[in-house]
Formats: C-alpha cells, sequence, structure tokens
C-alpha cells in the first residue's frame, strides 16, 4: 500500500510561476496591512458605525478558522477514531490548520482598532464570561498554541540527529540536540492529550463563532437568523474539513507533480455527502419551524445570496459526492470540493455581512481596496509558506508513480484501472 | 515526591478557585442592581422645542468639538437625519412623519444604558460596564478595539474613532458619570430650557411617565419607552405618537443578552459538556487504539 509510505520533504523548487504571482500578491497585501497600521481603520476600510465589521471578520476570521476546520476533523478521524489509512491527509491538514488560524490571528489584529492589545482576553481580571468573543478568543489562543505543539514532531523529525547551526551558534548543536529529544520523548507520550484537547477546543469555538450574531437579532435577516446557528456553524466546520483536506491535496499534487492519492481521498469523501445532507435537512427544517421559507420569495440580494450559498455550497457537491463513481474521479472530487468551500465562504459573508441589515443604513457595505488586497494578500501568504514548509519538512507522503495529467481522461475508470 | 505532588493540587486548586468566580463575578453583580434605585431620565418629546441646547452643553462637557455648522443653533440640521457619531454622544430629530417648514416634535437620542445592555455581555474584555447608578460606561484602557459593542447594540449608538490609529476610542453618552457622582444633573438634563428632560429615580420617573399618560390621555400615545423594552432602559421616553416616527425601533421585552448567554452559560456548565466530550473522545480513542492492537495480534496468529 502506497498510503503508509512515511512522509519526505518535496523536491522542488519553491519559486515557481504560480509562487511569483502569489508573492507579488502578498506583497501588495502586506503594503496594504502597512497603511492600515499607519494610517487607521477609516482610512484603509469602508467600515463605519453601521457596518462595524467587514470582510476582515467575515473572510479572514470567520472563514479561516472554518476552513482550517480540516486539522481537527482529520485528526479525530485518523487519530481519535483510528481510521489508519487516512494518516498520510493528517500532516497536510495539520499544517493547514496551524497556518489558518495563523492567519486568522493576523487578519485579526488588522481589524482590531488598538491591536496592541490583543493580549488582554488572558488577564484574569479581563475575563468576561458572558462574551462569546472571549471563548471564542480563547479557545482560538489554547487551539493555535496546541496546533504549534501538534505540528513540533515533524520539526524534531526534520532536525533530530543532525543538527547544524550556522556559524557561532555551532558550539549550542549538541544542546539543542538534546532539547528535540527530550521534547520527542516527552511529546511522544502527551500527543493523545493535546489531540483530543485540540477537538474538543475546535468544536466549542466553531460552533461559538455561530452564537456571536446571535446578540443583534434586530439587525440580522431573518433567513440566517437562528438560535440553532452555533449548531450550523459546527456542523458546516465539520462538514468542510474533508473537502479543504481533499482540496489541498489536489492542489499541491497538481502543483509539484505527483500523483493524487485518489483512493484515500474518495474514501475520505464518503462522508462529506452524508454531513451534507445533514446540514441541508436542519437548515430547511430551521426554516420551517420559523416560518421564514417566505423570504425566499422576495427577490432581494438576501435571497439571492441565501439561494447561491445553498445551491453550490450544498446541494451541487451533495448530488456529485452521492455517486460512488465521481467520487473516484479527481476532477469531479476537486469540483465539488471548490464548491463546498465555496459555500462555506459566501455562507460566512452571508451570516456576518448579508444578513446584517442595520437600523439606521442608508447605504450597503462594500470592502475598500485596501480590505480586498489585504485578505488576498493574506491567503496567498499562507499558500506561500505552505509551499515553503513542505518544501523543506516531512509532511506531504508522496507516491513513487510520476504523476500524469489525470483531468483530462473521460470519467473515473481509467483513473481507477490506473 | 510525593509532597511534591501534593503542592502542585495544593496550587493548582488555589488557582482554580480564584479563576471561577472572576469569571462568575459579572453576571451576578449586574443582578444586584437595583433598577428602581438607578438613575434615568425621562425624555417628554412633547414638551421639546428643538432648540439643540442639550446637544451644546453635551460636547462642552465631554470636550468634543464644535460641531461642522459652527454653532448648535443652526437649525438647518434638522434637514437630515442624524445619528450620534464620534464628535457627538447625543442629536436631537424631528419627528420622521412632521415635514418643513414646522416639524411637529422632537426627540433626542442618546445612549439608553440599557438595563441589561447586549454590549456589556458581548465585550470581550469587560471594558463595557453597567454600574448600580444605572450608567453603562467604557473603559478606554481595557478595550482592545474589537467593536462588537457596535454590533450588539440593538439602538445603534456607540461610535467608533475609525480615524485615529492609534487609541481610537468607542464613543458614546457617558451618562456624565462624574457629574451625577457629584450629585449634579448630566449637563444636557441641566441646559434643557422646558424641562423636556427629567433626571431622577428611574423606579420613580416611571411613575411620573404613568401619571402623566393617565392625566393628559389625548395628549399622549399610552406607552412608555423604554419601561420594558429589552428588559428596560434608564433612559425613558414619552411621545403623542408610535416611537417608531423618533428612530426608536420596535423592540420586544425579552433582554438581548439572554439567549447567546443561555447558550454560553449552557455550553460550559460548570465545564462539564467539554470534560465530558474529552472523556468521552479519550475513551474511544483508547478503545479503539485496543481494537488495533488486537487486530495486529491476531494477524500475526493466524
Amino acid at each position: 500500500m502506497n498510503n503508509h509510505e512515511a512522509p519526505t520533504p518535496i523536491n522542488s523548487k519553491f519559486f515557481s510561476k504560480g509562487a511569483i504571482v502569489l508573492s507579488i500578491f502578498t506583497l501588495i497585501g502586506a503594503l496594504g496591512y502597512l497603511y492600515r497600521l499607519i494610517y487607521g481603520l477609516g482610512a484603509a476600510t469602508n467600515l463605519d458605525n453601521q457596518f462595524p465589521w467587514g470582510i476582515w471578520i467575515a473572510i479572514d476570521v470567520a472563514t479561516g478558522v472554518a476552513l482550517a476546520a480540516g486539522g481537527f476533523t482529520t485528526a479525530a478521524l485518523a487519530d481519535i477514531f483510528h481510521r489508519d489509512k487516512y494518516h498520510s491527509l493528517t500532516r497536510p491538514a495539520l499544517l493547514t490548520a496551524m497556518l489558518g488560524y495563523t492567519f486568522v490571528v493576523v487578519g485579526l489584529l488588522a481589524d482590531l482598532g488598538k491591536y496592541y492589545n490583543v493580549w488582554h482576553p488572558m488577564l484574569p481580571s479581563m475575563w468576561q464570561g458572558n462574551s462569546v468573543l472571549f471563548e471564542v478568543g480563547l479557545c482560538v489562543t489554547i487551539y493555535l498554541t496546541i496546533l504549534y505543539i501538534e505540528f513540533f514532531p515533524i520539526v524534531i523529525e526534520k532536525f533530530m540527529g543532525h543538527v547544524k547551526l550556522p556559524g557561532i551558534l555551532s558550539k549550542y548543536n549538541s544542546l539543542v540536540e538534546s532539547f528535540l529529544r527530550i521534547s520527542n520523548r516527552t511529546l511522544y507520550r502527551l500527543l493523545s492529550l493535546f489531540i483530543i484537547a485540540g477537538v474538543v477546543l475546535s468544536c466549542l469555538h466553531q460552533s461559538s463563532l455561530g452564537t456571536l450574531m446571535v446578540i443583534a437579532p434586530y439587525k440580522m435577516h431573518a433567513l440566517w437568523y437562528t438560535p440553532i446557528l452555533p449548531l450550523l456553524f459546527l456542523l458546516s466546520a465539520v462538514t468542510v474539513g474533508f473537502p479543504m483536506v481533499i482540496f489541498e491535496s489536489i492542489l499541491s499534487s497538481w502543483s509539484f507533480k505527483l500523483k493524487p492519492e485518489i483512493k484515500t481521498l474518495a474514501s475520505i469523501a464518503k462522508y462529506t455527502p452524508i454531513l451534507l445532507f445533514c446540514y441541508l435537512s436542519i437548515k430547511v427544517a430551521d426554516l420551517a419551524i420559523r416560518n421564514a421559507f417566505g423570504y425566499l420569495g422576495e427577490i432581494n440580494i438576501q435571497s439571492f445570496y441565501f439561494i447561491l450559498e445553498m445551491v453550490i455550497g450544498v446541494i451541487i457537491p451533495m448530488v456529485i459526492l452521492f455517486q460512488r463513481d465521481k467520487r473516484y474521479s479527481i476532477k469531479y472530487l476537486f469540483l465539488s470540493a471548490s464548491c463546498i468551500i465555496f459555500g462555506i465562504l459566501i455562507n460566512r459573508i452571508n451570516v456576518f455581512l448579508i444578513a446584517y441589515t442595520p437600523l439606521y443604513s442608508s447605504s450597503f457595505y462594500f470592502p475598500s481596496f485596501i480590505e480586498i488586497v489585504v485578505t488576498i494578500g493574506l491567503m496567498c501568504g499562507l499558500v506561500l509558506i505552505y509551499r515553503f514548509l513542505v518544501i523543506h519538512l516531512p509532511v506531504i507522503s508522496i507516491q513513487r508513480v510520476k504523476y500524469k495529467i489525470v483531468s483530462k481522461i473521460p470519467a473515473s475508470k481509467s483513473v481507477l484501472e490506473g | 515526591m510525593n509532597k511534591d505532588r501534593r503542592k502542585f493540587l495544593k496550587v493548582s486548586t488555589a488557582i482554580t478557585a480564584s479563576l471561577i468566580p472572576a469569571v462568575s463575578v459579572s453576571s451576578s453583580e449586574e443582578c444586584e442592581i437595583d433598577f428602581n434605585d438607578a438613575y434615568g431620565v425621562l425624555v417628554d418629546t412633547t414638551v421639546c422645542i428643538g432648540c439643540r441646547n442639550c446637544e451644546k452643553a453635551c460636547n462642552i462637557e465631554n470636550n468634543l468639538p464644535e460641531q461642522p455648522q459652527g454653532n448648535f443653533e443652526d437649525k438647518s440640521v434638522f434637514e437630515t437625519n442624524r445619528r450620534p457619531d464620534v464628535s457627538a454622544y447625543t442629536v436631537v430629530n424631528p419627528s420622521i412623519d412632521s415635514k418643513l417648514p414646522k416639524y411637529d416634535s422632537y426627540a433626542k437620542i442618546q445612549c439608553m444604558h440599557c438595563n441589561h445592555p447586549a454590549c456589556v455581555s458581548a465585550c470581550i474584555v469587560g471594558a463595557l460596564t453597567k454600574c448600580r447608578h444605572g450608567v453603562v460606561s467604557w473603559d478606554a484602557w481595557k478595550c482592545m478595539g474589537c467593536r462588537y459593542c457596535l454590533v450588539a447594540c440593538p439602538f445603534q449608538i456607540p461610535a467608533y474613532e475609525y480615524e485615529e490609529a492609534l487609541e481610537p476610542r468607542v464613543m458614546k453618552c457617558t451618562f456624565c458619570y462624574d457629574r451625577i457622582h457629584n450629585d449634579k444633573k448630566p449637563a444636557c438634563v441641566e441646559s434643557c430650557p422646558v424641562e423636556a428632560l427629567t433626571f431622577g429615580k428611574r423606579g420613580e420617573l416611571i411613575k411620573l411617565a404613568h401619571s402623566k399618560i393617565e392625566s393628559n390621555p389625548n395628549k399622549y400615545y399610552d406607552h412608555v419607552y423604554g419601561e420594558d423594552e429589552i428588559g428596560g432602559t434608564s433612559w425613558i421616553y414619552l411621545a403623542s405618537k408610535e416611537f417608531i416616527n423618533y428612530d426608536l425601533p420596535k423592540l420586544a421585552e425579552e433582554k438581548i443578552p439572554s439567549l447567546t448567554e443561555s447558550i454560553q452559560h449552557g455550553i460550559f456548565k460548570s465545564f462539564l459538556p467539554p470534560l465530558a466530550l474529552y472523556g468521552f473522545l479519550g475513551l474511544v480513542m483508547h478503545s479503539m487504539r485496543q481494537e488495533k492492537k488486537k487486530e495486529a495480534l491476531d494477524d500475526e496468529q493466524s
């Protein structure tokens, strides 16, 4: 079985054409970020007193957290439920989660008026147990720490046994070496505890992100305002977890010219349509119970976005993935995973922006140029660091067969045979 | 070894014990407020003449800038519907349905100082607090500028200093906290030439409002706005017509934070649900691991 091959650093140069384009976008984003720090939120964004939250919260933070859910769902499946065949997916998923959450924090810092006070929720004297945001903040902080701890063994694996510090630092080689050895032994024993804690913390803050907007009942559009928002957020995060792993696995196989792990990916995709079906059923039941179906008949931006979210993000990928042969096609897997990710993006934008109809606004919020370039820059920066780390650290499990262009082969049979 | 362990346990219990009250304090403190005894203001929109003296007094008291129009006597500002912002904690608006050249009535808008403020419940660091006098105030030092209070406020009152790159503030009516602590009336109330604003204990103001309606039922719309809305507000209103004409939104009696807080406290009830989930997952992990080991053993034997 190829699946059990050990992860290795990818042999590839960093600056491919795509990476250069990404670097340019990252640089522009960084300049936008700098602009915000120097001139303030007013100059950099289109936020005002009516619309205090924009895409930095809806996309960078809320969508970012949801898309990083691959980390905890894969860990739960492979490590807690011991579905060992998925082990090759845990490291890329872990890396995505670690970088995803790191960039959530970076994005959040741009949005905070007083970003230099971001440590305040950690002081017990400022704890505010009634605040949903406090719980989200604390959980994300602890979870991010745990993600770094979970990722540390990968760094240890790379350097243990051959630590070579440059120049004058080389006399500390043995010291660092023994530190790595001790951490390796300790982490090996404690890792399970951290993995479970990571799953629990994820469930807590993924759902609480949904509770955030429950505090604004008079501003939220009825299509999205429901007391079960936390449940919907948790379920949608769990649902997007595996598609995100599939999405990035296929992308990196294309980027690095590797053979996609089609069997593993097809196998993990079998959970997704079931989760989508559950999500769809709860959504429909929720609308029915709250008598909110009528709002779908109204022709406005809200009904359009709601239908967009449900059709592209839920129904289309569900129909595709319920068919076994489609799951074994890279093309369809990628298409449906992209749909689900797009659906999550639209859903989070919907809940935080489209559904948000403040009482006295005469206009509607649309992100500024700076807001957009920062958001794009953050995404590109994340991909670049991901690329850098998988080139240098043992993250991706390579299958030896050279990757041939599969997407052009019609249907799935040929892939199955190959 | 054993001694160390006991010491560790002792210390950790002490730490835990000292942390738990810190979390629960905020809610219990709020419950202790006697809203009848807290301060409030009754705004009688049928009396207000739209002179904007209260706006001027407020800006002077709170060191806010002069309005762009230059003075507070300018009545042309009434042509646009204004909201409180970073340069004005309070604004006076004519009723929406009345038109030029003569407005029939005016309402002063500012922070309502809710009994159960959504902003206080939302604030991540407890920078917003409700004190026993009824004042909802904001602590510049704690605030990290997340603006969740702006999202949560059902009256859309707090304004944010977006233009400040450093130390931006959340700007809203302070209820002249320092003045009322020194037994003085808020600046706006003191400046009102026609006594459209009455400062006092909230319980007595509600009685006063009802007696006004009773003695003059033709003049007043039969409702005291803010008596029950979202659990009550410190600032209450009387009017001759529906309050929506003064941009005071129709709100139910249910306290805004009650739903989020019950979800929140349900999930964290003595930390049991998270701990239970942790235990459950641990159990699953353990039993699955045993199963795999057994399978591997069986494989070897066969």
